[in-house]
C-alpha cells in the first residue's frame, strides 16, 4: 500500500510541476489523437452520411463492413499500417514509420469505421423525418447530406467523441508505428505501459490520472453541448 | 393569378400497395383560381393523392402532367406543408431563409423575403427563437411562412390543422385564405366538413381512391350529388365498396 500511496503523491508531484517529460508525453497525445479524430471526423461523417441516404449498388455490404471494422483490434491497425509504411512496404519511400504522421495515419484507419458508421445510423434516422420536407424543398443529394449534418450536430458530436475515446486510450496501434521513442513518439498510453513494466509507478501513475482527466474532461464538454440542445428541442 | 405551371393534369393514376389499389384509375385537372379541398373518409388515398401530385412520390401508372408554359419545371413552382411539419434545428428566420438558400437566393434578399413572410405570419416576435421550442400553432404558421416565402403557383397543404386546437386551427386557416388571396393555387387535403364551410371553393370527393364528384363547397355541403359523399357528411361511416 505505502508503494501506491507515495506513487500517489509523487504523481502529483510531477502534475503540480508541470515537470517537462510528462508535459511533452502530454501534449504529443494529444496533437496526435486530435489530429486523427480530425482527419476520421472529415473522412467518417460524409462517408455516414452518403451511406445514409445514398441509393447504389453495394451499399448494404458497405455498411455491415463498415459495422463489423467499428470492433477493429488495435494491434491489427498497427501492424497493417506497419506493413504500408515499413521500407519494403507501398509506401515505404516516405519514412514516416516511428514518426507522429504514422500514429496519425494508424490512429484515424481505427477510428474512421467508428465515426462512420455511428453517424451513418444517427443520419438514417433523421432522414426518415426528414426525406419528405426535404425533398419537396428541392433539395440535391448534397443540399441534403449538407442539412443532416448541420441538424444533427449535437447528436453526431458523440460520434466524434467516441472516436476521440477509442484513440486516446489505444496502445497498441501506436506502440507499433510509433515504436514508443523517447522525445519523439512516446505517448501517454504508451508511457503508461513502459513505466509500469520499469516500476516507475509515480510516472505511470500521474500520467494515468492526466489520461483520465483528459478523458473526462472532453466527455464533459460534449455533454453540456448535448444538454444544451435537449432543453432546445424538450418544447414548451 | 401567374400562369407558370398550371393546370395540373392527373391521367389515370393508379397506386398499388400490398397488392391493392390504393388509388385506381384516377383522372382530374386542377385548374388555376379556386380553392381546392380533397375530402373523404381517413384511408381515402388523399395523402398519397397530394404526394403524387407534388412529385414525392411516382404512380404505378399514368402520368402527371403540369401544363402551363414552365410545366417542366414544376418543381420550382410548388410547395407543400406536412400534418407534421419538421422543424429543422436552427432558427425561426433561418427555417425560412432556407428554402431560398436551397435556390441560391443571395443573402440579403433572403433575409428580406423570410422578414417579410414573417412578417406576414405573424411570427416576426420570434424571428430568433429556435424553430424546435415553437407550439404545435406557431410551428405550422412557420411551415406556411416557409412555403409562402418561395411564392408558389401551387401549395399542396395535407391536413394542416389536423393537429391543432381551436385557436390554432383557426389561425393557420386565416393564413391558409391569405396565401389563396395573394394568388397562389391551394390544393389541400381535409376530412371535416365544417372546413370545407369555412375555407373551401370547390370540393373533390375521394373515396376508396376513386373520385366520385366535384363540386362547389356551397353546394357539396348542401346537397351533395353521390349518395357516399351525402353518407359521410351525414356522419356515416363509409367501408370500402
Amino acid at each position: 500500500m505505502d508503494g501506491i500511496a507515495t506513487g500517489i503523491a509523487q504523481a502529483f508531484g510531477l502534475i503540480f510541476r508541470l515537470d517537462p517529460d510528462l508535459i511533452e508525453i502530454v501534449a504529443l497525445s494529444l496533437r496526435v489523437s486530435l489530429t486523427a479524430v480530425g482527419l476520421a471526423t472529415l473522412i467518417g461523417l460524409p462517408l455516414g452520411a452518403v451511406l445514409a441516404i445514398g441509393r447504389f449498388p453495394g451499399r448494404t455490404t458497405l455498411v455491415v463492413l463498415l459495422n463489423g471494422l467499428m470492433g477493429l483490434p488495435p494491434v491489427v491497425v498497427g501492424l497493417f499500417v506497419y506493413l504500408i509504411l515499413s521500407r519494403a512496404g507501398p509506401l515505404g519511400v516516405l519514412g514516416l514509420l516511428f514518426t507522429p504522421m504514422a500514429m496519425i495515419i494508424a490512429q484515424t484507419v481505427l477510428i474512421t469505421p467508428i465515426i462512420a458508421a455511428i453517424s451513418r445510423q444517427i443520419i438514417r434516422d433523421m432522414w426518415v423525418s426528414y426525406r419528405e420536407q426535404l425533398l419537396s424543398f428541392g433539395a440535391t443529394p448534397f443540399q441534403q447530406a449538407q442539412t443532416l449534418l448541420w441538424d444533427g450536430r449535437a447528436a453526431l458530436a458523440t460520434a466524434v467523441l467516441a472516436g476521440f475515446g477509442r484513440a486516446s486510450a489505444e496502445v497498441g496501434a501506436v506502440m507499433i508505428v510509433g515504436g514508443n521513442i523517447e522525445h519523439s513518439t512516446r505517448v501517454l498510453t504508451t508511457a503508461i505501459a513502459l513505466e509500469t513494466s520499469k516500476g516507475d509507478l509515480p510516472l505511470a501513475i500521474g500520467l494515468g490520472i492526466v489520461l483520465i482527466v483528459i478523458s473526462v474532461c472532453v466527455n464533459a464538454g460534449v455533454f453540456l453541448l448535448r444538454g444544451e440542445t435537449r432543453i432546445e428541442g424538450a418544447g414548451r | 393569378m401567374s400562369a407558370h405551371i398550371l393546370p395540373l393534369h392527373l391521367n389515370n393514376i393508379s397506386f398499388m400497395a400490398n397488392g391493392r389499389d390504393i388509388i385506381d384509375g384516377l383522372t382530374h385537372r386542377f385548374e388555376a383560381g379556386p380553392l381546392t379541398m380533397i375530402i373523404g373518409p381517413n384511408g381515402a388515398g388523399k395523402s398519397l393523392l397530394l404526394r403524387i401530385c407534388h412529385g414525392l412520390i411516382a404512380p404505378h401508372a399514368g402520368q402527371v402532367d403540369w401544363e402551363g408554359p414552365q410545366g417542366a419545371s414544376a418543381q420550382r413552382y410548388q410547395a407543400m406543408v406536412f400534418q407534421k411539419p419538421v422543424m429543422l434545428r436552427r432558427t425561426v428566420l433561418a427555417n425560412v431563409e432556407y428554402p431560398l438558400k436551397l435556390r441560391g437566393v443571395a443573402s440579403s434578399e433572403r433575409r428580406d423575403r423570410a422578414m417579410a413572410a414573417l412578417e406576414r405570419t405573424g411570427l416576426v416576435g420570434l424571428a430568433s427563437t429556435p424553430a424546435t421550442v415553437l407550439s404545435g400553432g406557431e410551428a405550422q404558421r412557420l411551415a406556411l411562412a416557409r412555403a409562402w416565402v418561395m411564392e408558389p403557383d401551387v401549395l399542396f397543404l395535407d391536413e394542416p390543422t389536423a393537429s391543432l386546437d381551436p385557436s390554432g386551427t383557426r389561425e393557420v386557416e386565416g393564413l391558409i385564405s391569405a396565401i389563396h388571396q395573394a394568388g397562389t393555387k391551394i390544393i389541400m387535403t381535409s376530412h371535416r366538413a365544417d372546413q370545407v364551410h369555412r375555407l373551401g371553393d370547390e370540393v373533390v370527393f375521394i373515396h376508396a381512391g376513386r373520385i366520385l364528384e366535384v363540386t362547389p363547397a356551397k353546394q357539396f355541403l348542401k346537397r351533395a350529388k353521390s349518395s357516399q359523399a351525402r353518407a359521410y357528411l351525414a356522419g356515416e361511416l363509409l367501408l370500402e365498396p
